[in-house]
């Protein structure tokens, strides 16, 4: 490996990171596309602060850029209480018309600075190398990277100070205000923290890619586990691993790797979503199998167990009778009979079916429950 | 320019006309579709299916080699289709919700076009030269064979709202209620939905992935201001999308330097926020009329029944009353001395002195009638 392909590497990892972050309390307030309108909205932020310093490397460019995803979150929530339009109309109306004005700003004002719409919505992370951070004359390495790193470290920090606000104020914002906390507050720290990754995300590697990021490892990780602490660790390892895939993958094809990152973090959440250990599709429906069969051999148990020891119970034990009585069709009573032996439920006595004492206890058990 | 300058131009000049046109037919289509959208509250969908769009677009082209309109849209058709089905299977199947899986199929589709785009751009095939127009969108690179396409298709997706406008209606408003008469549910959910598609996909050509969401909301947030009647709805939503297309294009024929898709999306936006302000009953500007007129009826209705409850404490329902001792009772509301002179103007109080107030007869009748209303008297 290259020098540069370790750097491009190391950036799309802690980016990754990064995003993950804000991503899992996001993904949890069910305010993804949220995060969708900001990484675009931003645009405007940084043409105006390219108007007002005209520099396109300044960091005010990132504070304005900050600013206007505030801005954007403040603006839907404003329309959303009119109660005229809900909320995702709301989102759907603010951030194509933000969008529009930067369009429009820049390539009326700015045509020959380089900001161009398209690389907004794609960015290169392969030209992050050629971006040194000069300090003192010294080359320490790609300047990308200390912004992501910058970034990182400000949200690891944020979420570890505010971990039990944002916790109780995202699993129960109401009790939150209750006891004192303000959701409100919280929700507009985060939503400048969201601003913030963006920002220094985009023009590294694109604002869909910061999307992808910020949705899919934590949608991934929130399949795999309960716990907060778990979800916020496992997003981060998801979202690391599509980096580093994603970037091989875009080296076999030749082809950009912010897209190619994006797609690794779809093709883990497929295998999460079918695979996952128990809210998986799979074992979902294994799951609801296993249930179809075991209810159908306590219906068995139970029906035997009513029946015994009354004039009726041969009548009744016998297997051609099932399906009068529990309307079962013959293959389907037939397997139930199979399964129900070899659980040792019940056993065959010259073709009546008797219940074991196991398969007596089982059918007690269930109805007294 | 003047005015008529710009209709000559619309009328005459090849460009402006077909960017006119295909601007309004997308308007119409996506604005009609747009209605069942935002009443279904899948408002974002048509962000996330222009997304999704792309790697169809580059699919489609690998497998033709044609850029033609046609085959690029169904291809778009086809991914963004796929994505909300994978959309609603998500969400049906796991406890990631709607919002967040719209966002995941959003970003996924987008990259792995971009991936896909970025991977044929190497090809040693120069035709894919301009096929991101596609979905950046360039509304000058319309033909009039593309605006065909776009307005045969908009025609169909029109036609089968009318076909089965009443199973739309009642999915709209009462999916239960509908599943319970025994309308196909899943059938219908699918046919709108890939309707809307289509609206999306004919429209990304002209606007671009990222404006066309709000060709989906804004015509149809707009007109829900000013009715309550679906059809109506159905009707303005169309007539706005129309209006901001062709205002759109007007505008972006003008200048150097302004996109079509832009400036259609500002031009909704303006209709937007007027609606909001002034449609009739909905409207912001008169809930704040509505509500000023209330306040004032209040603090007159209250200054009236306070020199009542002093006058009858008084044993003289006539005794005048200083100006003070209303303030003191109506602190923090304010506009005393307004709703006493407004009094005055109808006879229900007059003025003894420079700050006394007094009922008169007619007061004393209008008090009653207030204080017996309200339940505080008894």
């Amino acid at each position: 490996m290259t020098s540069s392909q370790i750097e491009i590497q190391l950036i799309a990892i802690i980016t990754a990171a990064a995003c993950a972050l804000p991503g899992v309390i996001l993904v949890l307030r069910r305010m993804a596309m949220m995060s969708d309108a900001i990484s675009h909205t931003v645009l405007l932020g940084i043409v105006i602060g390219f108007f007002l310093v005209g520099d396109l490397n300044s960091p005010i460019l990132i504070f304005g850029a900050a600013a206007i995803g505030v801005l954007t979150v403040s603006l839907v929530a404003l329309l959303e209480r009119t109660r005229l339009v809900k909320e995702d109309a709301a989102i759907g109306l603010v951030f194509p018309a933000l969008f529009s004005i930067a369009v429009i700003l820049i390539s009326r004002y700015a045509g020959d600075v380089h900001l161009d719409t398209d690389a907004v919505l794609v960015g290169e992370l392969a030209f992050a190398p050629f971006d040194r951070l000069i300090v003192f004359g010294r080359d320490i390495g790609p300047r990308g990277l200390y912004v992501m790193l910058g970034i990182l470290l400000f949200n690891t920090l944020f979420i570890t100070i505010f971990y039990k606000e944002l916790k109780i104020t995202t699993f129960d914002a109401g009790l939150a205000a209750a006891l004192g906390f303000a959701p409100t507050l919280m929700h507009y720290a985060l939503m400048s923290l969201v601003s913030l990754t963006v920002v220094g995300a985009f023009d590294i590697v694109g604002s869909i890619l910061v999307v992808a990021l910020i949705v899919t490892p934590p949608a991934a990780a929130y399949l795999l586990t309960d716990d907060l602490g778990r979800m916020f660790v496992l997003s981060v390892l998801i979202g690391a691993l599509s980096a580093l895939s994603g970037y091989w993958l875009a080296y076999g094809l030749d082809a950009s790797i912010a897209g190619s990152i994006a797609t690794m973090t779809g093709v883990i959440f497929v295998l999460v979503f079918l695979f996952a250990p128990d809210k998986g599709l799979v074992s979902s429906a294994r799951r609801r199998t296993r249930q179809k069969w075991e209810f159908a051999q306590t219906m068995l148990a139970i029906h035997l167990f009513n029946h015994e020891n009354t004039p009726a119970a041969s009548e009744e034990s016998r297997f051609a009778h099932l399906r009068e009585h529990l309307r079962w069709e013959d293959a389907f009573a037939n397997q139930v009979v199979k399964r129900a032996e070899n659980a040792k439920l019940i056993q065959r006595n010259n073709g009546a079916l008797e219940l074991t004492d196991h398969g007596r206890q089982h059918a007690q058990i269930t109805l007294t429950n | 320019m003047t005015l008529p300058d710009l209709l000559n131009n619309l009328l005459f000049d090849y460009t402006v006309r077909t960017v006119a046109l295909g601007a309004m037919v997308l308007g119409v289509v996506s604005g009609a579709l747009g209605t069942f959208a935002l009443l279904r509250k899948q408002s974002l969908l048509g962000d996330a299916v222009s997304h999704a769009a792309l790697p169809g677009v580059v699919i489609a082209f690998l497998l033709t080699r044609s850029k033609a309109s046609i085959v690029l849209i169904l291809g778009a058709a086809i991914a963004g289709w796929l994505a909300t089905i994978w959309m609603m299977n998500i969400v049906k199947h796991t406890r990631v919700k709607e919002d967040n899986a719209l966002g995941l199929v959003l970003s996924v589709f987008f990259g792995f076009g971009l991936m896909l785009l970025t991977f044929t751009q190497r090809l040693p095939d120069s035709r894919q030269a301009g096929l991101d127009s596609f979905l950046f969108g360039q509304a000058a690179t319309l033909l009039t064979r593309d605006v065909l396409t776009m307005a045969a298709l908009g025609g169909i997706s029109l036609l089968l709202i009318g076909v089965f406008w009443k199973e739309f209606k009642l999915l709209s408003f009462d999916r239960e209620f509908a599943a319970s008469l025994g309308f196909p549910i899943s059938f219908l959910d699918i046919l709108l939905t890939t309707l809307l598609v289509i609206a999306i996909v004919i429209g990304l050509q002209a606007v671009g992935v990222v404006l066309m969401s709000a060709m989906v909301v804004a015509p149809a947030a707009a007109a829900r201001q000013w009715t309550d009647r679906l059809g109506v709805m159905l009707f303005l939503s169309s007539f706005f999308g129309a209006l901001a297309g062709l205002i759109g294009a007007l505008i972006s024929s003008l200048g150097s330097g302004l996109s079509t898709g832009p400036v259609v999306v500002l031009s909704i936006s303006v209709i937007v926020l007027v609606s909001l302000f002034f449609a009739p009953n909905r409207g912001l500007f008169w809930r704040w009329v509505r509500q000023r007129r209330n306040r004032r009826k209040l603090r007159i209705g209250s200054v009236l029944s306070n020199l009542y409850t002093l006058g009858s404490q008084h044993g003289d329902p006539k005794h005048a009353h200083s100006i003070e001792v209303l303030r003191a009772m109506n602190y923090g509301r304010g506009g005393v001395q307004r709703s006493l002179l407004t009094l005055e103007e109808r006879g229900h109080v007059v003025r003894e002195d420079e700050h006394k107030w007094a009922l008169t007869e007619s007061g004393l009748e209008e008090a009653r009638k207030i204080t017996q209303q309200s339940p505080q008297s008894e």
